[in-house]
Formats: C-alpha cells, structure tokens, sequence
C-alpha cells in the first residue's frame, strides 16, 4: 500500500518535469486563481454594497416619482417582472427545446430537415437579443398579434410581457436544445437497445429511459437558459416598455390585463437607477443587482443538486 | 525520485493440459472417448453440463443473408435453435455471429442500412409477420454491457412488465411477477432486502443478472445473449454461465460467445461462423473434439481469431 501511494505520488508530481512544462503549469494555475479572485471579488462587493443598501420593504414597494431616494420607493414591480418573464420564457423555451432535441437526436429525419434545424438553432444562438428585440417588435405590432398586447383603434403597441417573453425564450432555446442533446448523446445506443429488445417502442423508451436519464442536462439547459432570461436587457428595453411600473390594459381580466401590459423587470431597473439612467438612484441599483445576483447563485445550487441527485442514480460503465 | 528500479516480476502461467485430479469426473451424459485428444486442450472434465434432457425446435433459421448496404454480414446461414438446449455463436470478429443474433428479434432493422432475405420462423410463425414489439418480448436479448435502466432494481423489472410508457399496474400487483423474475436469474437472494436500490450501483455482475431478469420478465420463448460476460470478471462469470445452463429448459438459449472456452463448458450446440458462412454446426463435444472442416480445427486450436 505505501509503495503504491509513493508511485502515485512521483507520477503526480512535477518536480521532474521540464522547465517549460513546469512554466505552463504555474500559468495555468495563476489564472485558475486570478478568475476565482474575479468572481468573488464581484459577489464579495455586491454582497456588501447591497446588504447594506437593502431593505426588505424594497422588495415590497414599487417605485414611484419622488424627489429623493426615501420618496421614490422600491422595486417590487421589477421583481415580480423578472419571475414573470423567467416563468413565461422557460415554459415556452424548455418544451420547445427538449420537443427539438428528441426529434433531432431519436429521430433526425428527414435528414436535410435536421441538418437545417441545427444549423438554424446555431444562428438564433449567435443573435445579439437586441436584434431579437427589433424582430418582435415588428412582428408583436402587427394587427394579427393585437391580443398579445396593449392596442386601441387598431393601432397595436406590440410591447407586453408576452411579448418579452416570447423573444426571450427564443434566447434560452438554443441552450435548452444543446444540452438535452448532450444527455441524449451521453447515453450508450445500447440502452437503447435494451429496451427495445424487451419490445418497447421508441416513445416509451423515450418518455421512461432517456429523458429521465438526461434530467440533469435538461435541467442545466434549463437553468443556464433562465439565466440568461433574467439577465437580459435589451429584450426588456425594446419589448416590454420598460415602464418603471406595471402598466395593465384596462379591457382584459387578470391576469391577462398584466400580461398584455407594459413593465419592467430588475435588469432594467438596475440600468436605469445606474448613474447612467433616468432614475440616477445608484443606492437603489446595487440593491437590485445584489437581488438578481441571488437569483442566479440560487439557480446554480439548483443545477448542483440535481446533478448531485442524478450521480446517487449512477451511470454506465464504459 | 526513480521509476522502474526492478524489472517486473514473471508473469505465472497456468499449466491447462493437466487439470487437477478433482475435476477428471466427467458429467455422467459425457461420451468417454474422444475428449482425450480435443484440439486446444478441450477436455471433457470442463464440460459444466450433461446432455439435454429434452429439445424442442423454437426457431428456425432458414437461409438466412443479411447485409449492410451491399457488404454481406451473413451469408445464407440455416440453423435451429432449440429450447433445452444451449446454441453457441463462435467465431472470430465481425464473422456475423452477433448479426445473425440481432437479425432473430429484428434488432438489425433499427440500423437503416440493414437488409434480410430468407425466412426467420418462430414457432412455425415467420418473424417478418410478428409485430416488433411483440416478437422482441417473446425474443429477449441480454448485451454485452451491463446496461440496467437509471432506476430502481425493482422499476428495471416492471418496465417490462408495464404496458409501454404507461405506469398503470401498482407495485403490489406487479411484486409476485418481479421477484420471480429476480429469483430465476438467481438475484432475488442478494437484492430482496433492498429492491430500491439503485440498479446502476450494483456489482458489474449483478448488473448483468439484473439484466438477465429483465430479459426473462417478458416471459419469452428465446433468450439471445451477446458476449454476456465479456465485460465481467471470472467469479461472476461462473455464476452467470451456471444459470445460462439452468435456464435452457424454460427457454431456448442461444449466446455469442469469444471465449471458447466458455463455449466449450455451456454449450449443447456450437455454431462456427467466418466472414458471414457458416463453416460447421455440431454438437459441442464433436465441434471441438474432431472438426469436420479445417477451418474450424484451426480456429478452436487457436490457429487464428
């Protein structure tokens, strides 16, 4: 047993190695570190600035014109904006996406049709969201979509949390579709197989083997797919009014009057309490962004545990 | 810090001419003759069976070809496969041997680029005419991998059981049914105090078992193994061998094998397959003791492979 740790140990070591390679390793590792330093010098500071800039009855209170930051309120609009989109979003974007990355892996046919639809996922990826956001607008302001958001005398707004929200599943969709592919392609073709020799059909394999086996791919497709919805801006400033409050139509039952109306979520109540925004209210910023930093750190725990969950299942010997 | 301060010590080789007194006692049903002078040192004291008891026909390959766009796998290759017996698939690889098995419950038709001629019957029945879900419950396959489902050893049962994707039935209802399956590929006894466990954290061995089970829950007519214990160690491959053996009277088996041996000790009919033909069908004291064709006299002596 010792012998076998001391061989592990000389084999692991780099104290025999060459100059350059020893050289290389320490780059590494020091810009290994440097990111560490980054990222939580990042969360340290927001940590700090927004515990101490934040009150709970922000969270609570919406904003409202005053004078001085004590007048002007909190940003409880923005938060329940961003659950709003994150909800609407995903729901359009994880069935759609998992629906795309079954058909494209278990099925892929016609051939052409499964090559065009990746390549098509490829470019929607590539898409700054601010050209998404132009696209909606034109598409959301067309008389045919007039239900999906604020319109009188035929004249339609096309600026609604319907309408964000379908431009921002279009942000997370490629990021469902690629990670449902890789659990898919993760699992052996004879698993597969398996269970079609017990004489189950592909839809059963499907629906009882393969998806569940890919869960924790989906689930950070998921995730990394609502990050990037509740971290958007542009789609928010362009489509959903950014209105410092919600702004219901007034001829829809709730929630669909909310739905159809104007808001804001917290991405865009951080810009424009940032100096550089109308609001000028930086105290207010921090303590948004300190928010929307949990959500996301809560996002990642998330991923962690189903990962975690998913390695006491155990995988394939390869 | 130094590698390699001794050269490695001498790999110990087993003597397999002469096996130990202890296992000279030959199955009763075993010819005495003839297994003295085997090729490849195959003696009839490593024979773990006796002679079937009884051999009903259950398939029937007839003629049977199969390519892959326009390479030939299988070459009108005709045999019988027969419950209380056990039918070996050997030779050397990418002979056909594990085609010809997946051709038997159609598995070859999820590869696009497959095509059959001649007739697979079952039962008398052409497998062409049998629904696929249905031939593949009545003809389980067992892989090379151990590949439990990601789920409960009890769950990896009744999925097959269950119809489909559907999880209607109870586990009350479904339990005398998975723990019979348990109990005949011999598992029952280790996993009954814990059928939630996780199938994919049992032993390599087991995992296979398991797999095993689940091929039997379907309650077919024809089990098909493809290199079942290529992936295990020996321990765990003499348990699985021992059942396959039990097994051939409830169900006709028919198992790919590499290992010759292996072939040699469970098997009631071997047949040799080379580059899609198939060279020689006998009984596996006559295949491995006097090979009517040459080239499965090289083959089983280790000329080749």
């Amino acid at each position: 047993m010792l012998l076998l740790k001391e061989d592990k140990a000389a084999v692991e070591g780099s104290a025999t190695w060459a100059l350059s390679d020893r050289v290389g390793l320490a780059i590494c590792w020091a810009l290994g570190l440097l990111f560490c330093a980054i990222a939580v010098a990042i969360v340290a500071y927001l940590f700090v600035k927004g515990i101490s800039y934040l009150d709970l009855s922000m969270l609570t209170t919406p904003a409202s014109a005053g004078f001085s930051q004590a007048e002007s309120g909190g940003f409880s609009d923005a938060l329940l904006g961003t659950l709003i989109v994150a909800v609407l979003a995903i729901s359009i974007a994880l069935p759609t996406g998992v629906a795309t990355a079954i058909w494209l892996v278990e099925y892929g046919r016609p051939a052409a049709l499964a090559r065009i639809t990746e390549s098509t996922i490829e470019a929607i990826a590539g898409i700054p969201s601010i050209v998404l956001a132009l696209f909606g607008t034109v598409i959301f302001s067309s008389t045919a979509l007039g239900f999906l958001s604020r319109s009188s005398e035929g004249v339609v707004f096309g600026r609604s949390f319907f309408a964000a929200s379908a431009m921002l599943s279009l942000v997370a969709l490629p990021l469902v579709v690629a990670s449902t592919r890789e659990g898919l392609n993760s699992i052996p073709r004879h698993v597969r197989e398996a269970s079609y020799a017990v004489g189950k059909t592909k839809a059963a394999t499907v629906r009882r083997i393969l998806l569940p086996s890919s869960r924790p791919q989906v689930a950070t497709g998921a995730m990394l797919g609502l990050g990037r919805i509740i971290g958007d801006t542009a789609i928010i400033i362009v489509l959903l009014g950014a209105t410092q409050n919600f702004a219901p139509v007034e001829d829809a039952p709730f929630p669909l009057d909310y739905l159809r109306g104007a808001g804001t979520t917290l991405t865009n109540f951080v810009y424009e309490a940032s100096p550089t925004g109308n609001l000028n209210q930086p105290e207010k910023a921090y303590a948004a962004a300190f928010v929307l930093l949990l959500m996301v750190l809560a996002l990642n725990g998330a991923v962690d545990v189903v990962h975690r969950r998913a390695r006491k299942v155990g995988t394939w010997s390869s | 810090m130094e590698f390699l301060t001794s050269p490695p010590p001498p790999i110990k080789r087993l003597e397999l001419e002469d096996p130990p007194a202890a296992l000279e006692v030959a199955p009763p049903a075993q010819p005495a003759g003839g297994a003295a002078q085997a090729p490849g040192g195959f003696t009839g004291a490593r024979r773990s069976i006796g002679a079937p008891q009884f051999s009903i026909r259950r398939m029937e390959i007839d003629d049977v070809s199969v390519a892959y766009s326009d390479r030939l796998a299988v070459k009108g290759v005709s045999l019988p496969v027969r419950q209380g017996e056990v039918l070996s698939l050997i030779g050397p690889s990418g002979c056909g041997k594990t085609t010809l098995l997946r051709s038997l419950n159609r598995l070859t038709e999820l590869t696009s680029t497959a095509t059959l001629t001649g007739r697979i019957l079952l039962d008398d029945v052409d497998i062409k005419l049998i629904e696929p879900t249905l031939l593949r419950r009545r003809v389980t396959m067992v892989f090379q991998q151990p590949n439990p489902f990601p789920m409960s050893v009890f769950d990896n049962i009744a999925y097959v059981l269950r119809e489909q994707g559907s999880r209607r039935q109870r586990k009350k209802t479904l339990e005398p049914a998975v723990h019979s399956a348990l109990a005949r590929a011999g598992l029952f006894e280790e996993v009954k105090d814990d059928l939630d466990h996780p199938a994919l954290k049992l032993s390599g061995g087991q995992q296979q078992r398991l797999c095993i089970a689940r091929a039997l829950a379907a309650e077919p007519e024809v089990l098909l193994l493809d290199e079942p214990c290529s992936a295990l160690d020996p321990q765990s491959t003499q348990v699985i061998e021992d059942l396959i053996v039990k097994l051939r009277d409830d169900v006709a088996v028919v198992i790919v094998t590499h290992n010759l041996q292996q072939a040699y000790r469970i098997a009631d009919h071997v047949a040799f397959m080379y580059l899609g033909d198939l060279v020689e069908y006998n009984s596996a004291t006559a295949l491995f003791g006097s090979p009517r064709e040459q080239r499965t006299q090289e083959y089983v002596s280790g000329a080749f492979g």
